[in-house]
């Protein structure tokens, strides 16, 4: 048997959120990982996030692909639909669902493996296409169900556990997705849950494709000395360049003149993203400025955290389709078919 | 004059060689629609190039009283356009029939055959002298042919003003052009040549219910009518003008008037593997979708297949076949795909395809095609190929009925997942093989997990192999179940004969002249063209009756008779075989030789 129900035990003193549901409600099944495994640590933060900001489990969509990182929808939120889509094609699965019901939130996790090799084309053009959804890419540099081969995110010189140097240069997501005109760009660490819930609620809120490059440490097979993917060596080059919080449109607070480090961005849809502890003369609405920032603390050996970028104007494919506000689902087929007449007056001009 | 002297109404082949890109297409187009006009049942085969511009094409045109369709076998006229295909296409002119060609240049005389007769028309000379601009005057060459044709075969002149005045409207120098374009061919003929030939077309009544349209745009109506809102594609030929079709439509009767808002979305995918998964997502979210691909992209899309067959998510596939394999030849056709469509997909796996015979079928199987997906909840495939899904073809107009309302299939709604104590994805509750099926964001209790991995019926990962089977068993009995309710073959027996003649596509066009010309001279043999897969008994109880079977289809390895020895256990020495895969349609003498072929084969 390799499904483990959880038992359903509630703790009376545990809070609810406004749908007087508990974190206990946004839960899966157990997770089967390996224990200390990164990827739990964002299913919690998942759960947290999806608790705090109070969002019905069954309008949620979770999809997956292969690897172990696309196990985890089944850890989080039981009732919620889910689809484990094949190796590296989530992205076109959620393109598809997000087209037909565009009022369900979409949430998709991914690996390195998952998103950087088989699947990074799919990746591209869902950035490009702007499908609004949560797109979190747990990373941890491996191959892990295939134990242990390099992924296309383990850095040169990073040793794999037998203590081979890996020779090819990286991917970067984050690097990547703001190349790619992502409307959404963040990294953060599965050990920084107090960092990693606000940028996932801020993503959720986003109106458009929100990536989230998580470093995920793989206990088993990249956790030693060497791999520059492990928990000690993340902690250790770890910098937190902003902090940010999705602040609720029913909480909003107007404040039209932050304080001091402190950068309010409107969310499409309602809501703020509020940016605290910027670096001075950092602007996460400017993409060029964003990139060069990026590269000059990557050569500075930092690996940069925090919800990096954000494109305020962000219009998802909807949007740029122009379909309906009518999820295309609930649209009743006599507004779908145009009826015997019309294509009896349509059969003239095949004449 | 070499013609030969006996008088042929409405029923000879024109074959028309030009220049890709020259416009060539728009003359052909209205030379055939104008015959259709006249109330003569006419068939059309465009033979391209994948190319742009500048390399040889030819254009079939047949024109048959009987109202026989498929490809001409034999041509009474060619018009040679294009001095780079002279050679070939000087030989192709029967023998006593008739070659127009461009005399503003000497023919070689290295072409020349005393058994045809050579129209030359200076139609180069005549359009410098009468337009200016290069490209008006190479557009109005091959405009001036139809006046050409007009004048030999008696097209009436009167239909083709009135088509130009709908094509062209308030155009009026466009219009003018043409209209001085026929004209000059036209009158050159008449002056120089013994018009009519005694090729020639007279006025009949036989094209009144019919439509030209190519099955592409039918299956794009289909796509229209069955409510279809979400469809993914990557372009490929021949498959790329359904799509452009279903947005054209689309753009007619899904957009709001005023705010311009769209009641469907189309994506045009960056690979044929994110179209299949783009379809099969929608599909999940409860849409219904489709995507549009030939052979290379049914090749890319197995993986998703596969899965969508083993979630059990509907998603219409069509595969408008070319001729394969790998790249192939993109503009040309084949029926090569019937076992990659039957078992697409790594595993074990088996799909549902339909196989129209021609437009108005694209039009009737697609609609179908949606309704048995949601039924069986599974990927459904309708098997076309570029014959039928680019050649304008005479079909009878599609029809609809407002009663039509979609076969959603077994999914649940909110009130009834309401009722439930729990919801269960895969439990055969009604022993049918098909389980009640729940949309995303209808209710918590529907929620389950959709995943290629291995799942009980209770939809949770499993390696187990009990729980295993269970599911791929009813699987088998779902796919059973299936072969009885769709498209029926078309059985038409003729009285006490053993031999049984079966086909599939657009093999059928042919195989039916074929068939009547045998029957006409002693031969008679049942007639059997398959519409679906799996096959349902009245396949096998063919298959019984008949002694002798022959198998005709477009593709080198017999696919078709595989496919029935593989599903039926009919022995294949049972059953010949008339095969032909050159990337043409087939001709009814194909099948009349091969059918003598193989009787002989049987006697000797």
């Amino acid at each position: 048997m390799t499904f483990i129900a959880k038992p359903a035990v509630r703790h009376p003193s545990l809070p609810t959120n406004e749908l007087g549901l508990t974190t206990r409600d946004y839960e899966g099944v157990m997770s089967t990982l390996c224990a200390g495994c990164g990827h739990d640590s964002v299913t919690a933060a998942v759960i947290q996030a999806f608790f705090e900001l109070g969002i019905a489990p069954h309008r949620v969509a979770k999809l997956s692909g292969i690897g172990c990182s696309s196990k985890t929808p089944t850890y989080f939120l039981n009732q919620a639909h889910g689809f484990n889509a094949v190796h590296g094609r989530m992205p076109s699965i959620a393109a598809g669902a997000n087209a037909a019901n565009r009022d369900l939130i979409y949430v998709g996790v991914s690996g390195d493996g998952d998103s950087l090799s088989i699947g990074l084309g799919q990746l591209c053009h869902a950035i490009r296409r702007n499908i609004n959804m949560l797109y979190i890419i747990e990373n941890n540099g491996v191959y892990g169900l295939t134990k242990g081969q390099f992924s296309a995110s383990a850095d040169v010189g990073s040793l794999s556990k037998r203590g081979d140097p890996n020779p090819l240069a990286p991917m970067d997501p984050v690097a990547l997705a703001l190349g790619m005109g992502g409307t959404f760009v963040a990294r953060s660490f599965s050990g920084d849950k107090p960092q990693l819930v606000p940028i996932l609620k801020a993503g959720l809120a986003h109106p458009g494709f929100a990536l989230v490059d998580v470093i995920s440490p793989c206990v088993t097979f990249n956790d030693h000395e060497g791999s520059t993917k492990s928990y000690l060596f993340t902690r250790r080059h770890y910098h937190e360049a902003l902090s940010a919080d999705f602040v609720p449109a029913e909480k909003e607070i107007k404040a039209e003149y932050a304080e001091g480090g402190t950068i309010d961005v409107a969310v499409h849809g309602g809501g703020v993203i509020r940016f605290r502890k910027v670096p001075e003369g950092y602007d996460p609405t400017d993409r060029d400025a964003v990139t060069a920032y990026l590269g000059e603390r990557h050569q500075e050996g930092e690996i940069v955290t925090g919800l990096l970028f954000v494109e305020p104007e962000s219009r998802d494919y909807h949007g740029l389709k122009k379909t309906v506000e009518t999820p295309l689902v609930d649209l009743p087929y006599e507004e779908l078919c145009p009826g015997s007449e019309q294509l009896a007056e349509l059969m003239n001009e095949f004449r | 004059m070499r013609g030969d002297s006996v008088i042929k109404i409405n029923q000879f082949a024109i074959k028309l060689a030009t220049v890709n890109g020259t416009g060539s297409a728009s003359a052909n187009a209205l030379l055939m629609q104008a015959i259709f006009r006249m109330g003569i049942p006419v068939s059309g085969k465009n033979v391209f190039p994948s190319n742009i511009q500048g390399l040889p094409t030819w254009y079939e045109i047949r024109v048959d009283r009987e109202e026989y369709t498929a490809r001409a076998q034999e041509f009474d006229m060619m018009v040679a356009m294009n001095p780079e295909s002279y050679g070939r296409d000087v030989a192709e002119v029967r023998p006593g029939g008739y070659l127009v060609y461009d005399s503003s240049w000497p023919l070689d005389p290295a072409l020349a055959r005393d058994d045809i007769t050579f129209l030359g028309t200076p139609l180069a000379q005549m359009c410098i002298e009468h337009f200016e601009g290069a490209r008006e005057r190479v557009l109005m060459k091959n405009i001036a042919y139809v006046g050409v044709l007009a004048a030999l075969v008696e097209l009436d002149l009167d239909v083709v003003d009135a088509m130009l005045r709908e094509r062209f409207g308030t155009k009026e120098h466009l219009m003018e052009s043409n209209l001085r374009a026929i004209r000059l061919g036209f009158e050159f003929a008449r002056e120089h040549f013994d018009c009519p030939l005694p090729i020639r077309l007279e006025k009949m009544d036989a094209t009144q219910d019919s439509i030209m349209i190519d099955g592409n745009t039918a299956a794009a109506l289909g796509c229209l009518y069955a409510g279809a809102t979400v469809g993914a594609w990557y372009p490929i030929t021949p498959a790329t003008s359904l799509m452009d079709a279903f947005l054209h439509f689309c753009r007619r009767y899904r957009e709001d008037a005023e705010s311009g808002e769209r009641r469907y979305c189309v994506v045009q995918a960056e690979d044929e593997l994110a179209a299949a998964g783009v379809a099969i997502g929608a599909g999940w979210m409860g849409a219904r979708a489709f995507t549009p691909t030939s052979g290379p992209g049914i090749s890319l899309m197995s993986e998703f297949i596969g899965l969508a067959y083993y979630t059990e998510i509907p998603a219409v596939f069509f595969d408008i076949q070319r001729t394969g394999p790998s790249t192939g030849m993109p503009t040309r056709t084949q029926q090569a795909d019937l076992l990659s469509v039957a078992y697409a997909s790594h595993g074990d796996t088996k799909h549902i395809a339909l196989f129209p015979a021609n437009p108005h079928e694209c039009f009737e199987l697609t609609v179908q095609a949606f309704d048995l997906a949601d039924r069986y909840q599974t990927p459904v495939f309708v098997v076309s190929d570029l014959d039928i899904g680019m050649n304008d073809w005479m079909c009878e107009r599609l029809e609809w009925s407002d009663d039509y309302r979609p076969d959603r299939g077994k999914i649940l709604s909110a009130e009834e997942l309401e009722e439930l104590d729990v919801f269960y994805r895969y439990v055969d509750a009604d022993g049918d093989g098909v389980c009640a099926r729940t949309l995303p964001g209808t209710h918590p209790k529907g929620a389950y997990f959709a995943r290629g991995s291995g799942h009980d019926r209770y939809g949770r990962y499993t390696e187990d192999a009990k729980q295993y089977v269970d599911v791929v068993d009813r699987l088998t009995r779902k796919f059973a179940n299936a072969a009885e309710n769709l498209p029926a073959p078309i059985v038409e027996l003729a009285p006490d004969s053993s031999l049984g003649v079966i086909t599939l596509g657009s093999c059928d066009a042919a195989v039916r002249e074929g068939v009547d010309q045998l029957a006409r001279d002693g031969i008679a043999a049942s007639l059997l063209r398959i519409r679906s897969f799996p096959f349902s008994a009245a396949v096998k109880e063919f298959l019984e009756q008949h002694d002798q079977l022959i198998v005709v289809e477009m593709n080198r390895d017999a696919q078709l008779r595989r496919l029935l020895v593989l599903e039926t256990g009919v022995p294949q020495h049972r059953m010949g075989s008339i095969r032909y895969y050159g990337g043409s349609p087939m001709t009814a003498n194909q099948v009349v030789a091969g059918v003598r072929r193989e009787l002989e084969g049987v006697t000797a």
